[in-house]
């Protein structure tokens, strides 16, 4: 059947159009660029028909001149409908909501953090609403205290109810509600304090005025006409969700969602949008440093001084050994590559890491596996979660899922002829019914509340869980050696829910460090795959650049070729990478003290940075411009939005130069960032997608490149006034097709280089719908992104062997499992002020009967100790935790790097 | 003239119980039904009598049980919901019932249950009927121990569990979708239609949502048929009406009459007329979310088309009179204070427009008022009309509002002029 065939004709205002009748009117008016008010529904999220702003005038016939209003929000697209969007009555009522809704809205756009992108605004301008005619006085409410992310000015509501029906049932929140009714319904948690839900952020977007504002963005508060923006990527895990990130005066005031129909939709989470001030941050290397002897004090250094320096040092016959990094771009690591040559490139990742997510990416590279992106995710009907606690190590996917548990529902209440747009039916009912979801993780999880069945167990036995089900689909496929009756049970059950559904999806990740998890999970996937089913697998990666980095050549950098006493080193290069948060400190140090040189490029001081003798400030993602590779083999380019002032520089362009000094017949001669990336392109056979996938430097629209700023930024001629009294010139950005000014085509560049959404009438958020080819669907163009490989033919499936890794615990020992935190486990937003507000102090998750044995309380402190380290740890009692098993909060900032899963002693203090 | 619905009703004696139930042949229907009739036989008969729903719609009951899918799985979970949440007020002819006959509330229901194949069924019961609640549940409780209820019902195989909700006390829990939320826990608010209760109701199942006289009447249909039904009403829709009349006349009250009995009977023969020294000035016939009637209007007979084509509803048929002694305005304030209270807030132009209709009637009331204000409620009594508000309850209170506005206009000039009310 073709698409037409199923195309239904309508008429609006007169005008004939063809319209997909599985969406509603308004869907349809927005896709079709008739601009029509509304509140409450939201794309994500469907229609509720509560705001009543979206009215038009509906006809029973061609004949019926009289029609009756209707929201089109709520009106199914049927072969025939007539409507207008016109009528004057159905504007005047338009009109008319806007009036009532500004009955109690305070006129305090000025001082609101919303005004000059709110929707409200664009929505009283569309209407026409002017002139109150209400003289009563307003309704006033408290406020609350929500934490360091959100400011909450409920006086602004107009009762739109997006944030609850995101907060809560989109996003699975439970704080934040609605109180009370009629004109003074609130929208709140029962008391202060900071929302808890990991997507909290949303509501900054969702909320149609400024009731939700960011409060990161207020200590350093900017219009949004006065931002300067880029296209970025999130850099806070392996999800690569597409972000706008905004400067002003040189700093980065906020970061927003960006559409990728794709990825990350209209959100991203907590992390990723309040996890840029470490950018800002005091602690920033912002000078070349040098130590002129080991244990001295790093001086300052002039670029002129830093390079006879380096002249000297960097000469061709020096043995040169490059670390690489997971959070540092693929052009940056290539250019690693190039100065060191592959031999002597290393992945500056542990080796358990490095082996563990090799496996992950070969599977992925040549197996006829699908992995699904985000969007992909939400379709799932059937899903196993083997070993990852998705909300703390990739968020969006846990809420990509908690989308996915509807289909099944959903498809139910389609046989009962209720539209996917419809919302509050389709809640009403699936009730509590769901797509099956299994999770199978060792701690009390986050998504606990919307799985099928819940299996607490040792990561060992989440392996077990896991080759039995890999049985269970297919007899060649080795059983894990368990007797366990409840996993084998278990077991079957998943099996069976995986074998029936049509878009099964398993997810796991490296999490646990534990091969046999993965070989477990890579296992079911083959089963399923020999048993024909459409199977998708996600693996979730540590990083925003794993995925890359496991596609570039090298090693682990604690490999033996490298630790071992043989090696000699005479300049060692750290690119991006704190080496002390990837393996023990003893190798670490080991491996400094045999370098006779030391040179550093990274954002914050950490401590790899201070073993420097060369230390030089790298541009964070917000000053540079870089491809980095999502967990689904997605490669996504990031655009700067900062312009790098006095010594620093964008990696890439660090090793440029360093490449520069020592080839002294100018074989690499990168000038622009097009030129990396073409070399990278031409050179890495599995980067040849790269090569022109975005426009490069010298793209233009009507002449001009794509403005960074919109037409409204203020200040050009007078904000450097201290500097220079007359107007300095504008930077030149000579790398993309961005520029650093607001002159040029604003509207429709290149999904991927999208630096803000505007056009006239639509300031807010919402201006998206025009750079959208529907609401919900896909950028204009195709979303950004390309996948650098697509499942591969049908291959041989050969069976990874059953070998679950016995950690023998002895008596007085505990299995220590690591537990990752959304706040905190991070390296970079964790030196965030918002986000460090949110990080607990380390602890240790255990059972009540544990704890009983070593008699401590929750709320004690213990002393761990675990490979030679002791560490103070807080007690905490989880439920449903296995006896011996205990899991150890790591990667907080502070914290040693700690080999686990591994055993452990517990002193009480 | 017979009553079948309240003839066993002796207000101030002792609650009427099983056994007097019994002794007046009561149960009766419920065994007949059992032993001879099958679901679509009962459905088929409620559909032949043209019983319109009594809660104030006017609904027919016999479509709207025909509306419940019946694909022979009895397994799957339907719902009867008995709607006995009278909030409004001027009403309390469900409660006149409720206390006085509740066996025969519970009959119906287990009829009404067995036609439509529910297996579960609920009371909804306004908060503050705690009398009614004590019967109920003391009715409850005879007819499990007699088996009209649990499990395999005098032995036909159809099972049924009956329960009683007291509500938690909002207007709105009346719209019986809003009842179906707050049923299952969730706030009150109105739900989406369609999809109707019949397809996904209480906890997404096929659910009947009927009134409390409504179902009332199964039993006595069931026993007497379609035609009988039909010819105790005077209009010939069917059956007869608990009207009831409040205010200053003589004798306010509940009466059991034919559907069809005029204002003016009511008013002069069963209410007593008005009260001496007072003159009638207007009536709210159907509770106070129906259009007022005057003067002129007191020959229409009180039918659900009749009613309407004066420019009213039947509603409730609880009529509420307004006098010469009383100011409109602070009549009319009252009203919509009441309805702005009560506003779930999910709407805009219920939450929004509510409240600013009563702030101005309370500022006309005070002799605060402007002229501006008399076109400003006409303004928002057709802003809160049908079809643009997300339920019913803001078009009811816009029915007294504008057409108290047409028929009182000069009170309201002479408050705004006056700057003061001429009844204080």
């Amino acid at each position: 059947m073709s698409l037409e065939v199923s195309m239904v004709k309508i008429t609006i205002d007169g005008k004939y159009y063809e319209a997909k009748p599985e969406k509603n009117l308004l869907e349809t008016c927005l896709s079709l660029g008739i601009d029509i008010p509304h509140f409450c529904f939201h794309p994500a999220m469907g229609s509720v028909g509560a705001c009543r702003l979206c009215a038009v005038k509906k006809f029973r016939d061609k004949d019926d001149t009289k029609g009756r209003i209707v929201m089109s929000c709520m009106e199914p697209v049927t072969e025939g409908l007539i409507v207008s969007v016109d009528d004057p009555e159905a504007k005047a009522f338009r009109a008319s909501i806007i009036e009532s809704l500004m009955t109690n809205h305070p006129h305090d756009c000025p001082v609101c953090d919303e005004g000059g992108e709110c929707h409200l605004q664009d929505m009283t301008v569309m209407t026409g609403h002017n002139y109150r005619r209400y003289d009563f006085p307003k309704r006033t409410y408290n406020n609350q205290e929500l934490g360091p992310f959100i400011s909450h000015e409920m006086n602004r509501c107009i009762q739109c109810y997006r944030c609850v029906r995101f907060y809560r049932d989109y996003a699975g929140g439970k704080d934040l509600n609605v109180f009370a009714s009629r004109n003074n319904v609130y929208f709140g948690r029962h008391e202060d304090g900071p929302l808890e839900n990991e997507f909290s952020g949303n509501l900054i977007e969702v909320c149609p005025t400024g009731v939700f504002t960011d409060k990161t963005l207020s200590k350093h508060f900017t219009r949004k006409w006065d931002l300067s923006n880029a296209p970025s990527v999130c850099v806070h895990c392996s999800v690569g969700c597409n972000t706008i990130i905004s400067e002003r005066y040189g700093s980065l005031r906020r970061i927003m969602s960006r559409y990728n129909g794709a990825v990350n939709g209209y959100f991203i989470c907590d992390r990723g949008r309040f996890g840029y001030e470490f950018i800002n941050d005091e602690k920033r290397i912002k000078t070349a440093q040098i130590r002129s002897n080991k244990d001295g004090i790093a001086e300052p250094v002039d670029n002129e001084r830093l390079f006879a320096i380096l002249d000297q040092s960097l000469s061709k016959d020096k043995n040169i050994i490059g670390i690489g990094s997971p959070r540092a771009s693929l052009e940056s690591n290539f250019a690693l590559i190039s100065l060191v040559g592959r031999e002597n490139f290393y992945h500056g990742i542990s080796k358990k890491e490095f082996l563990l997510t090799k496996t992950i990416s070969e599977f992925l590279q040549n197996k006829s596996v699908r992995t699904p992106s985000l969007k992909q995710i939400e379709k799932a009907d059937a899903i196993l979660v083997l070993g990852e606690d998705l909300t703390n190590t990739a968020p969006m996917i846990a809420l990509a899922l908690r989308q996915a548990t509807r289909n099944v529902p959903d498809e139910e209440a389609k046989k009962k002829g209720i539209p996917s747009w419809n919302d509050a039916p389709l809640r009403v009912l699936a009730q509590d019914a769901r797509s099956p979801v299994f999770i199978a993780t060792p701690f009390i999880d986050s998504l606990d509340v919307i799985a099928e069945s819940i299996f607490r167990a040792t990561p060992q036995d989440i392996a077990n869980l896991g080759y039995s089900i890999a049985q269970k689909l297919d007899d060649r496929a080795p059983d894990s050696n368990t007797e366990k009756k409840d996993l084998k049970d278990l077991a079957g059950k998943i099996a069976l829910s995986l074998k029936n559904a049509k878009n099964p999806l398993i997810i796991s990740g490296i999490s646990y460090g534990d091969e046999a998890i993965i070989h477990a999970a890579l296992n079911i996937t083959m089963a399923l795959l020999s048993n024909g089913s459409n199977v998708m697998l996600s693996m979730v990666l540590p990083e925003c650049n794993s995925m890359g980095l496991s596609l570039l050549p090298g090693k682990s950098f604690e490999d033996a070729d490298l630790l071992g006493e043989n090696k000699e080193i005479d300049t060692l290069v750290v690119l991006e990478n704190d080496l002390f948060r990837r393996a023990d400190e003893n190798s670490v140090n080991e491996l400094f003290k045999k370098s006779r040189q030391v040179i550093v490029l990274d954002h914050l001081s950490n401590r790899t940075t201070q073993k420097a003798d060369i230390l030089l400030p790298a541009a964070t993602y917000a000053g540079s411009e870089g491809t980095i590779v999502n967990n689904e083999g997605r490669a996504q380019r990031y655009y700067k939005a900062i312009e790098n002032k006095n010594q620093i520089k964008e990696s890439w362009q660090w090793i440029r130069d360093f490449i520069k000094v020592r080839d002294t017949n100018h074989i690499v001669s990168w000038n622009r960032f097009d030129d990396i990336a073409d070399s990278l392109a031409n050179e890495l056979p599995l980067f040849s997608k790269l090569k022109n996938y975005m426009p490069g430097a010298d793209f233009r629209m009507l002449n001009t490149k794509i403005p960074r700023q919109t037409i409204r930024y203020s200040g050009r001629t007078a904000m450097n006034a201290n500097i220079a009294v007359s107007e300095t010139k504008l930077s030149q950005d000579h790398d993309s097709p961005l520029a650093f000014s607001m002159e040029g085509q604003p509207e429709n560049p290149p999904s991927s280089l999208v630096p803000f959404y505007w056009v006239p009438g639509w300031n807010s958020v919402q201006a998206m719908y025009n750079y959208l080819d529907e609401p919900g669907g896909s950028m204009k163009g195709g979303d950004p992104g390309v996948r650098l490989f697509e499942s591969a033919e049908e291959g041989n499936h050969i069976y990874f062997k059953h070998k679950a890794q016995i950690t023998v615990v002895q008596k007085d020992e505990w299995l220590i499992v690591p537990v990752y935190q959304i706040f905190g486990s991070d390296e970079l937003s964790s030196a965030s002020t918002s986000i460090l507000q949110r990080i607990h102090e380390p602890f240790v998750l255990m059972n009540k009967k544990d704890a009983d044995i070593i008699t401590v309380k929750d709320g004690d402190t213990v002393q761990l100790e675990i490979l030679k380290i002791k560490l103070k740890v807080k007690v905490k009692i989880g439920k449903s935790i296995v006896q011996g098993l205990a899991g150890l909060s790591v990667n907080l900032p502070g914290m040693p790097f700690i080999d686990i899963p591994g055993r452990g002693k517990f002193h009480k203090l | 003239m017979e009553i079948p619905l309240t003839k066993n009703i002796k207000p101030g004696l002792v609650a009427y119980n099983l056994e007097d139930y019994r002794r007046d042949s009561g149960y009766s229907s419920l065994l007949k039904v059992l032993k001879n009739m099958s679901p679509a036989e009962v459905t088929n008969l409620v559909k032949a009598s043209n019983l319109l729903g009594r809660g104030g719609a006017g609904f027919p009951t016999g479509v709207k049980w025909s509306l419940i899918p019946m694909d022979g799985d009895r397994s799957k979970q339907k719902y009867l919901i008995c709607n006995a949440d009278e909030m409004e007020p001027g009403a309390f002819k469900d409660r006149y019932l409720l206390e006085g006959n509740p066996h025969q509330l519970i009959e119906g229901m287990i009829i009404s249950a067995y036609a439509i194949q529910a297996s579960k069924a609920y009371i909804f019961l306004r908060w503050a009927y705690k009398k009614a609640e004590a019967g109920l549940r003391k009715a409850i409780d005879e007819a499990y121990k007699a088996g009209y209820l649990g499990k395999n019902i005098l032995g036909s195989g159809f099972d049924l569990d009956l329960y009683v909700h007291s509500s938690a006390g909002r207007y709105i829990c009346g719209e019986e979708t809003a009842l179906l939320n707050s049923l299952e826990g969730k706030r009150a608010v109105p739900r989406t239609k369609p999809p109707f209760p019949a397809i996904s109701g209480l906890f997404g199942k096929p659910t009947v949502v009927n009134n409390v006289e409504t179902l009332s009447w199964i039993s006595h249909i069931i026993e007497n048929g379609a035609d009988w039904f039909k010819g105790l009403s005077l209009t010939g829709t069917g059956g007869t009406k608990l009207y009831g009349a409040s205010g200053r006349v003589k004798k306010p009250g509940i009466w059991e009459l034919p559907l069809g009995t005029t204002m003016r009977e009511l008013l002069e023969d069963h209410a007593g007329g008005m009260v001496d020294g007072h003159k009638f000035r207007g009536a709210l016939p159907g509770g106070i979310s129906t259009d007022f009637l005057i003067e002129e209007h007191l020959d229409v007979k009180m039918d659900f088309s009749t009613v309407a084509a004066a420019g009213s509803r039947l509603g409730t048929g609880t009529m509420i009179i307004l006098d010469d002694k009383t100011c409109p305005v602070a009549f009319i304030h009252n009203v919509e204070r009441f309805f702005a209270l009560e506003s779930c807030g999910w709407c805009t132009p219920c939450r929004e427009g509510l409240p600013w209709v009563e702030k101005m009637l309370a500022s006309i009331e005070e002799g605060s008022g402007k002229m501006e204000y008399i076109d400003l409620l006409k303004f928002n009594a057709k802003y809160m009309g049908p079809g643009n508000t997300f339920c019913a309850h803001a078009p009811g209170a816009a029915e007294p509002l504008q057409s108290g506005l047409k028929y009182f206009h000069d009170d309201f000039v002479k408050h705004i002029t006056d700057k003061k009310c001429p009844w204080r």
